[in-house]
């Protein structure tokens, strides 16, 4: 008897079970990533340290109402004039002797905050206040921040801090990453994050 | 014999599909390899606000998902109309976030508790008093890095 070759499997429904996996694959899949404000929390407050003293002029009180209302320095402001109020306190660089800002372009107004260094952003809430109102206003700040960063980074560097960011993510930087990391470092300390919250109000 | 040979060919051949599963696999990959699970479902309404300062959350097993919202339709009879928290698969209470922190904190790696990251889902009709409260449970913790998970949007949009 002749040797018989063997049989050639069927494979027309091999496409059905790849099917099915597809299907199963497309229905639980959310490509999107999550993006969001980072956000560092102050730690636990320690009863016997006493806060440091600021002067009313550094301090640049922002605050929401139960109505959803912005006050900025005790007077209403529309959230899209927020960033350009917050960058011109930041940047103003009012103070003198050790407390001159080098770098910075604002007004030098003597009334408003010395240097960005001393400068706090005070953010004050009311238990009623919208979440969502919360971040647009959290979200201007932080884009205020940005803005100032940004233009350091393209003043000493030729590039902005937000691409400085990325590139330290990027797998395929080419450049050396330690030296991006202290670049990124500095500006962080010309223009640090220093957004205080208050317990909100009843 | 006849002169006029039947002409071969008068309906089309058929089209081979042996390809087809080779296509098949290949969106088939495409998607496994872009998938991420849903690992929680939602009783919660979860409408995130918009922001555009905002950064990628890559490490998706570092991340602590803390929900809050108003209870959807279905769960509004048993859970009510207030805005609740949704801690993995059920309503929560304030005081229970910390036992979940720690919960999650026991499941990883000690290498990577320090890089934990509470990702803060709120919906954004919630009032900002609950959001307070998980924050101070959150500091009382140590879980002191957070993020607020946004949709990507002009922050403006929020108002209306």
């Amino acid at each position: 008897m002749a040797r018989r070759s063997a049989p050639e499997v069927n494979a027309g429904s091999m496409a059905d079970i790849a099917f099915l996996l597809l299907i199963f694959f497309l229905v639980t899949t959310t490509i999107a990533t999550d993006r969001g404000i980072s956000r560092k929390l102050p730690p636990p407050l320690d009863e016997q340290v006493e806060p440091p003293v600021l002067k009313q002029k550094n301090i640049f009180v922002v605050e929401l109402n139960k109505n959803d209302d912005l006050l900025v320095e005790e007077a209403p402001m529309e959230l899209k004039d927020l960033r350009a109020a917050a960058v011109a306190f930041l940047d103003n660089g009012g103070g003198s002797g050790d407390e001159a800002c080098s770098y910075c372009q604002g007004e030098k107004d003597p009334a408003s905050s010395d240097n960005p260094d001393k400068a706090v952003i005070s953010l004050r809430n009311n238990r009623e206040t919208s979440y969502a109102t919360y971040i647009a206003v959290q979200n201007e700040l932080v884009a205020a921040y940005n803005e100032l960063r940004n233009r350091e980074g393209e003043r000493l560097y030729g590039k902005t801090f937000t691409q400085m960011e990325l590139d330290v993510k990027d797998v395929n930087y080419s450049g050396s990453k330690n030296k991006l990391k202290d670049q990124i470092k500095k500006i962080q300390l010309m223009y640090p994050e220093k957004l205080s919250e208050a317990e909100p109000k009843k | 014999m006849s002169k006029f040979k039947k002409k071969k060919g008068g309906d089309l051949p058929a089209i081979s599909t042996a390809s087809l599963p080779d296509i098949v696999f290949m969106l088939l990959f495409f998607f496994m390899v872009a998938t991420v699970m849903r690992d929680n479902s939602l009783k919660i309404q979860n409408t995130l606000p918009f922001a555009d300062q905002t950064e990628k959350l890559d490490k998706k097993n570092l991340i602590m998902n803390i929900y809050a919202g108003k209870p959807s339709s279905r769960y509004a009879a048993s859970a009510g109309t207030q805005a609740r928290i949704q801690l993995n698969d059920k309503f929560a209470d304030v005081n229970e976030i910390k036992s979940f922190i720690l919960a999650e904190r026991a499941s990883k790696r000690e290498e990577e508790v320090p890089f934990l990251i509470t990702a803060l889902k709120v919906d954004g009709d919630t009032n900002m008093g609950l959001v307070g409260d998980i924050k101070k449970e959150l500091r009382e913790v140590q879980a002191l890095k957070i993020n607020y998970t946004t949709r990507q949007g002009d922050a403006t949009d929020n108002l209306n």
